[in-house]
């Protein structure tokens, strides 16, 4: 198993800010956007995103939740094992809003086809916007894209992305694996 | 995605005999993502798109068979629905034509009630389907008892080390013996409460308490579940008149107030008014009634989908 590292310390950082800065230039003051991690990996993603965005816009509430998507998935009973729901946790009102959806790996866009259809359950948001850490480029199984993108990754089906977060992991960091 | 090897140890739903302490918990933690599911504007989701379900019922149900179609809806299951009294069992047929009948129409799961004990077990063993029992005759009723502790679980946040007394017609029901079962697993300690005539031999040797007074039982438990007198399933008089029955073993405000203690009351319908628990009871606070119901889809929605990806992929 090789492990290469494609982003970590000051350059994970940074990406983070420039991510939160290109959020501000599109939503101001977040008036009428808010913001969904995806269940379970997007949500560490979606709060270091608020952590930041509070740093720079102090006295703004910004409404964010989580979105669970397992009843939504279309690999249900195609996959070993049975998909295990989490919780979702929105507390507001989703009509007319701007969705900012985020997850950190963009992949096949399997995952964010569910989300968009798991979304429609609370309502009809005005605009639904993606926002990714790492972009698999040329791995779509569907035509979904990013909005905003951390980095972006050449990769084959086989290795895997990782995206691990020092609240939980002890570490920022993305990493590669690649078999042998 | 969260995805740990973890699935039912069973193919079928036909007892709570069969399930073990995980499978229940499991059955638990699923539902309560489909209780937040039913809270929802839009309470439906597309997990079972792809599956047909026949609702077969050879014994009269409101609940049950509601609450099953509403789960099965929910996940966006295709139903199909059959009554004995309207179909060809009347002219003759067997369970396992009929069923194959069904079947041949291609369908995936069968939730069968049925008057005779062990009807689903038989028919799991000759039909190609995903059996859920929904009743056996006076054997099991797994929906229900999972529902029954789920309910408690939500009250007083798990079911472990508390008093539950199961009081009533504990010889011709389903509901208790699945409930017992359950409880049993789960770690709770149970009683039943009823005349001797209505309480099986040898239930001690499931390591349930026995117990002829109404107060005491109902002094020593947390959880009171009320059943039905079943009439239909008494060929011979087993106490003297439902006058008395409802004298001695009756819950009515009065006796409810005078335990030293609030405990919660349960009764999984249908409720016979003044018989075994009178309106006032059933319609107070310390009444779950309607709480057990409302449980009922989403203990079902679990069931369902957890032996949905039971299913040959």
């Amino acid at each position: 198993m090789q492990r290469l590292t494609l982003l970590d310390g000051p350059k994970f950082q940074i990406t983070i800010q420039r991510l939160c800065h290109q959020l501000i230039e599109n939503h101001n003051l977040f008036e009428n956007s808010v913001i969904l991690g995806i269940q379970p990996r997007g949500i560490f993603l979606a709060k270091r995103i608020i952590t930041e965005l509070k740093i720079s816009l102090p006295d703004v509430k910004i409404e964010s939740g989580n979105l669970d998507i397992t009843f939504f998935r279309d690999d249900f009973r195609r996959k070993e094992g049975l998909l295990l729901p989490s919780s979702t946790e929105i507390d507001f009102i989703i009509e007319g809003k701007k969705v900012i959806l985020m997850d950190d790996v963009l992949w096949t866009g399997r995952t964010i086809r569910a989300a968009m259809d798991a979304l429609q359950s609370f309502g009809r948001p005005a605009k639904v916007e993606l926002l990714a850490l790492v972009d698999r480029r040329y791995s779509r199984h569907l035509p979904i894209e990013a909005d905003y993108i951390g980095i972006k990754v050449d990769t084959i089906a086989s290795q895997k992305v990782i995206v691990s977060w020092k609240e939980t992991d002890q570490e920022d960091k993305v990493i590669l694996l690649s078999e042998k | 995605m969260a995805e740990a090897i973890q699935t039912l140890s069973t193919k079928h739903l036909l007892g709570i005999k069969d399930l073990t302490l995980r499978d229940i918990e499991l059955i638990f933690e699923t539902a309560d993502t489909f209780k937040d599911v039913l809270n929802r504007p839009i309470k439906k989701v597309p997990s079972l798109r792809d599956i047909t379900i026949a609702n077969i019922f050879f014994e009269n149900s409101t609940r049950t068979r509601l609450s099953f179609e509403l789960a099965q809806k929910r996940l966006s299951a295709d139903i199909v629905n059959f009554t004995a009294s309207s179909s060809s069992v009347s002219k003759g047929e067997t369970l396992i034509d009929t069923v194959n009948n069904i079947l041949s129409m291609k369908v995936d799961m069968v939730v069968m009630r049925h008057p005779y004990a062990g009807a689903g077990v038989f028919l799991s063993k000759h039909v190609d389907a995903q059996i859920v029992n929904a009743g056996d005759g006076a054997h099991e009723h797994p929906t229900q008892a999972l529902l029954d502790a789920f309910s408690i679980r939500e009250k007083y946040g798990e079911v472990r080390g508390k008093k539950i007394a199961i009081i009533g017609d504990v010889l011709h029901s389903r509901v208790a013996l699945s409930n017992m079962l359950c409880l049993k697993k789960l770690g709770a300690e149970v009683m039943v409460c009823g005349p001797s005539t209505l309480i099986p031999k040898y239930i001690e040797t499931l390591g349930i308490k026995v117990e002829h007074d109404l107060i005491k039982a109902l002094n020593w438990c947390d959880v009171a579940n009320m059943l039905r007198i079943q009439l239909e399933r008494q060929d011979i008089k087993y106490f003297p008149s439902l006058r008395e029955y409802s004298m001695l073993y009756g819950l009515n405000k009065q006796i409810l107030n005078s335990l030293d203690k609030e405990i919660t009351v349960m009764h999984p319908g249908p409720i016979n008014r003044g018989v075994e628990i009178t309106s006032d009871v059933a319609d107070s606070k310390q009444s779950i009634i309607l709480d057990q119901v409302e449980n009922g889809v989403a203990i079902r929605m679990a069931v369902l989908y957890l032996l949905a990806n039971q299913r040959s992929k």
